[in-house]
């Protein structure tokens, strides 16, 4: 087998050196109820690389890939170009193969590159400290519930309606069992969200606000309207961001006032990789607030002698050391994925980065428009980035979106899907434009939802 | 055990009499190939970047609702060749398996196979959205359908949970089910029995889960102690027992195997709770024996561990968990099921199929990315080589074990055979020399140290986890380096205090770290 290097001699040498007779004395404490009497059965046996490869392709196969679609999928996961010397730098060993850097000394690869990612992140949000990441943007956004209600001592959350529903439900799965109250609203379909009627439930047992910028319909709104409101009664507004390329165009939510800043980080190297894993970003615009914060962190310090290194620090927070009281239950972060976003991020710089969410806003703004002049479809908002909402005429969108599959585009995100059951929202479509997006695939989509919007008014 | 490596080759280094291989102070403060690199924002400027995209238009109309960024942002760029330097001279600073021996007990620092990365960059799988119309991605939900059943198999347990991003978030997964499934038959229940040789993890997770702790104490032989939670069980009161949970690690942390599982898993069901078990160190039993024998009602699997996905620096991490037939209706959504040859998600609106599920613990469907290569290696090795695993992991083990417990105390080695980590502890070092020190000395002949100071029931605790995919000739090598750093220890060699010497640094200052936290790089530095 090529994985295990142990010879037959070598086990018969190990075993005697041991003083067993055979491997079966070494398992000896395992009840006879568990000892199986041969390899599981039902499984099949060792393969070749060939024979695997050969499986694991006619899988891979089955899939209809974005890159071979016109693709206009969003809604929490974007598809960004990735520059070859990303994958280049995360596949070396040192950093694939290395584990979490408790011994610092031979860990400073990992650790600079930390160092560097949370500085990265807490620019781009605005705010003084980031952590070392999370495992996604959902989980971070259960995480600053969590810290809000710490911080406030109060055990109340108001979620917008406009918050990705995925991630409201997982705010909603942690909350009835922690007893956190959390108060959602239904999302309404508008040019622009609501944010009196959000405002408005705002009261004094509020631990947090929690709002999407841009939100799940790609609209834009004014962070500090709310930040305002929730500091007057004394809550915490929590920004959660889902496409951080936006940020590259918009003010960032630290900035307009937000205290803590969560979002998904996978649009800056990661990719798509059907939903995992992802890149949770977490930070907080006040550095006293850090000691509240889950997660791991790296900071700077000196060696023996004298020279500049980076360790994980503030591990009183965690669980390796507090136990039962420690912050989170968090144990590892979303590393490999973190240096992905850094190098990435480092290949685009300010510059980059601006040119990038300029590209997308343009783009964005082409479709659109475009996607406007078809026939029985408008668009929704006054304000976007690169991904909007439209309403479509005729059969419910989740219908289009499946009948244009069939058709080989993979024209958006249905409403209907994010928000079953919930009819002011069966015709509406999220459509996501990036920079991988070309004016040919606006014009195949326009082309195709007049046919079938057409097909079905 | 006197050669240093199986041909006895050794490098000849001239030694001064300080210990050091001192040579003249260099202008760069480079040393060779140990290249010192500045941070990113001491190299790299706001107006440079490695990609080329179309300059913006200044002029363009937006519709950003008015929100423009008007101030920088603070990032800094590289080119791409200054890229691919900064973090290949980073990456050289770190230690990897691909280096050299990475012992770390309970982390299971196995070769990761490359097949497994090229698998999981096929754009079938790496380039699909999470929200996709099912109809194009067939072969992913079946391939999350396939690794479950893999894992269902090889546990002997009928539900598997595919969302949870990591052994912690799997941890918490089980915990929530066992609630969840309490609260559903009107028994909500307040405590979580943990021993004291538990990962942080498990009280961090039930504390989460609103659950208090109790701990168990641990045996003298290092297994936990059934009687106490015997006694425990039944100290309920009218209402009949307030224990919701047991969460035991087996293989434990001391490296043996949990010979009563089956009693206690029999007492904890008797009073009505149920038993967790931390997969944690799944690799020593993987494919010989199955947790579903045993009365585990909720186990997690680190596919980051036992399946080979790589460690990363720390993630990402993957923890699906196998479920009881009493537990396996709460597991969260979304879960893939198969109708003839059509594989569809179950989520919240499939309110039939969906049963008493707990609901969503992330936005998608749990690490693609790490399903893909473990389904890989589990495919490569087979039941038959998965066996081989379990069995060469602890062979690997138990040789260690009994070459080190003539000289280094192993308070456990009376217990009988370990599974496949050995524990030690810093009994005897002389002056005040300690498990720290022979760590950092292990650094220095070329050794990732093992796991220490934990777990928390041995002083000065060493766990040491070979893997099964060491060589016995490296093996062999590690166990002499060992053997002299503990006689060096035992002798009071005040030089093992100052190691490592020759690592990227010498000791870092953890105290002054966390006195004055500085988490961001800022301009005042230059």
């Amino acid at each position: 087998m090529r994985y295990l290097p142990l010879t037959d001699t070598d086990r018969s040498e190990m075993l005697a050196r041991i003083g067993a007779e055979s491997i079966d004395d070494l398992f000896v404490d395992v009840p006879a109820v568990a000892q199986l009497d041969g390899p599981i059965r039902d499984l099949p046996m060792h393969a070749s690389e060939m024979a695997v490869e050969r499986h694991m392709k006619a899988r891979a196969a089955k899939n209809l890939a974005a890159g071979d679609a016109p693709f206009f999928l969003g809604a929490g996961a974007y598809r960004h170009h990735v520059p070859a010397s990303v994958d280049t730098v995360i596949q070396r060993g040192e950093f694939l193969t290395a584990y979490t850097p408790y011994q610092p000394e031979i860990a400073q690869g990992t650790l600079q590159m930390l160092f560097e990612f949370q500085t990265q992140v807490a620019r781009l949000y605005g705010c003084a400290v980031a952590n070392a990441s999370l495992y996604d943007g959902s989980t971070a956004c259960w995480e600053a519930v969590a810290m809000a209600t710490r911080v406030t001592k109060r055990n109340r959350a108001v979620l917008s309606g406009a918050l990705h529903p995925h991630y409201a439900q997982v705010v909603k799965t942690m909350a009835q069992f922690t007893g956190d109250e959390i108060a959602d609203s239904a999302p309404a379909i508008a040019p622009e969200a609501d944010l009196d009627g959000l405002i408005a439930r705002i009261d004094e047992d509020t631990a947090c606000v929690v709002v999407q910028y841009p939100d799940i319909l790609g609209r834009i709104s004014d962070l500090s309207k709310v930040a305002e409101a929730a500091h007057e009664k004394g809550a915490l507004l929590v920004a959660v961001n889902t496409e951080p390329v936006a940020l590259g165009a918009i003010r960032s939510p630290g900035e307009m006032g937000a205290d803590i800043v969560v979002g998904e980080g996978q649009s800056i190297g990661v990719g798509l990789q059907f939903g995992g894993p992802y890149l949770g970003l977490f930070a907080v615009r006040d550095p006293k607030h850090v000691r509240q914060m889950p997660g791991r962190l790296c900071g700077e310090t000196t060696d023996a002698e004298g020279r500049r290194g980076f360790v994980l620090t503030l591990s009183t927070r965690e669980q390796h050391i507090r136990r039962e009281k420690a912050t989170s239950n968090i144990c590892t972060n979303s590393g490999l994925c973190a240096l992905a976003f850094n190098v990435h991020m480092t290949l685009l710089g300010e510059k980059g980065l601006r040119e990038l969410a300029a590209e997308n806003h343009r783009l964005a703004c082409l479709a659109a428009d475009r996607l406007a002049q078809v026939p029985g479809v408008e668009v929704l908002n006054s304000s976007f980035f690169n991904e909007f909402t439209l309403m479509l005429g005729g059969k419910p969108a989740r219908e289009i979106v499946r009948d244009l599959a069939d058709r080989g585009v993979l024209g958006g995100v249905s409403l209907g899907r994010l928000y079953p059951g919930v009819e002011a929202l069966e015709h509406a479509l999220l459509v996501a434009v990036t920079e991988m997006t070309t004016e040919e695939d606006i014009e195949t989509l326009a082309t195709e939802l007049e046919a079938l919007v057409k097909e079905t008014v | 055990m006197n050669a240093p490596n199986k041909s006895g080759w050794k490098p000849v280094m001239e030694v001064a009499e300080d210990g050091m291989h001192n040579g003249p102070s260099t202008t760069t403060g480079n040393r060779a190939l140990m290249l010192e690199e500045p941070l990113l924002f001491e190299i790299g400027h706001a107006e440079v970047t490695g990609v080329d995209l179309p300059e913006a238009d200044p002029d363009a109309k937006t519709r950003l609702g008015g929100f423009e960024r008007s101030e920088p942002i603070g990032l800094v760029g590289l080119t791409e060749p200054e890229t691919v330097r900064h973090y290949t001279r980073l990456s050289r600073q770190n230690y990897g398996i691909d280096l050299g021996f990475f012992p770390l007990g309970s982390c299971t620092m196995k070769h990761n196979p490359r097949l497994n990365e090229k698998v999981a960059r096929l754009p079938g799988f790496a380039d699909i959205h999470p929200l996709a119309p099912q109809s194009t991605v067939q072969g992913a939900l079946q391939v999350i359908h396939e690794l479950s059943e893999w894992l269902s198999k090889l546990t002997g347990m009928p539900g598997v949970a595919m969302s949870p991003k990591a052994g912690a978030h799997g941890e918490l997964c089980g915990i929530l089910a066992i609630r969840a499934a309490h609260e559903a038959r009107g028994d909500a229940r307040e405590v979580v029995l943990v021993p004291e040789s538990a990962h942080g993890t498990n009280p961090a997770t039930a504390a989460f889960a609103g659950y208090r702790v109790e701990d168990i104490p641990a045996t003298a032989e290092g297994r936990v102690d059934l009687a106490k939670i015997k006694e425990r069980l039944g100290k309920g009161g009218e209402g009949g027992s307030d224990v919701a949970a047991v969460m035991i690690t087996n293989p434990n942390t001391c490296g043996l195997f949990e010979k009563d599982f089956r009693e206690i898993a029999d007492a904890v069901h008797a009073a009505g709770g149920y038993v967790y078990c931390d997969g944690a160190n799944f690799n020593a039993i993987v494919g010989r024996v199955r947790p579903g024998d045993l009365g585990v009602d909720a186990m997690h699997i680190n596919l980051h561990k036992t399946f080979s996905t790589p460690h990363g620096g720390g993630g990402p991490g993957s923890g699906p968990v196998v479920f009881s037939e009493a537990l396996a209706p709460y597991a969260p959504l979304p879960f893939v099921k198969k109708d003839g040859e059509n594989y569809y998600l179950v989520e919240e609106e499939n309110r039939e199929e969906r049963g008493p599920s707990f609901g969503r613990m992330t936005a998608f469907h749990g690490q693609m990315g790490m399903f893909t290569r473990a389904l890989t290696y589990m495919l490569s090795h087979g039941a038959d080589g998965l066996k081989q695993v379990a069995e060469d992991a602890v062979l690997n083990a138990n040789y260690i074990l009994r070459s080190m417990e003539d000289i280094l105390h192993a308070p456990f080695a009376g217990s009988g055979p370990c599974m496949h980590e050995a524990l030690f502890g810093d009994r005897d070092f002389g002056g005040d020399l300690s498990t720290l020190d022979l760590a950092k000395g292990l650094i220095d002949e070329g050794f990732h140290p093992m796991t220490v100071y934990f777990p928390l029931v041995v002083h000065g605790a060493m766990l040491v986890e070979p893997t099964e995919t060491e060589s016995k000739a490296n093996i062999d090598q590690f166990i002499a380096a060992l053997r002299s750093l503990v006689e060096r220890a035992k002798a009071g060699d005040e030089t093992l205090k100052h190691a490592p010497y020759y690592a990227p640094r010498r000791r870092l200052d953890e105290t002054a770290a966390a006195r004055k936290p500085k988490l961001a790089w800022s301009e005042d530095e230059a």
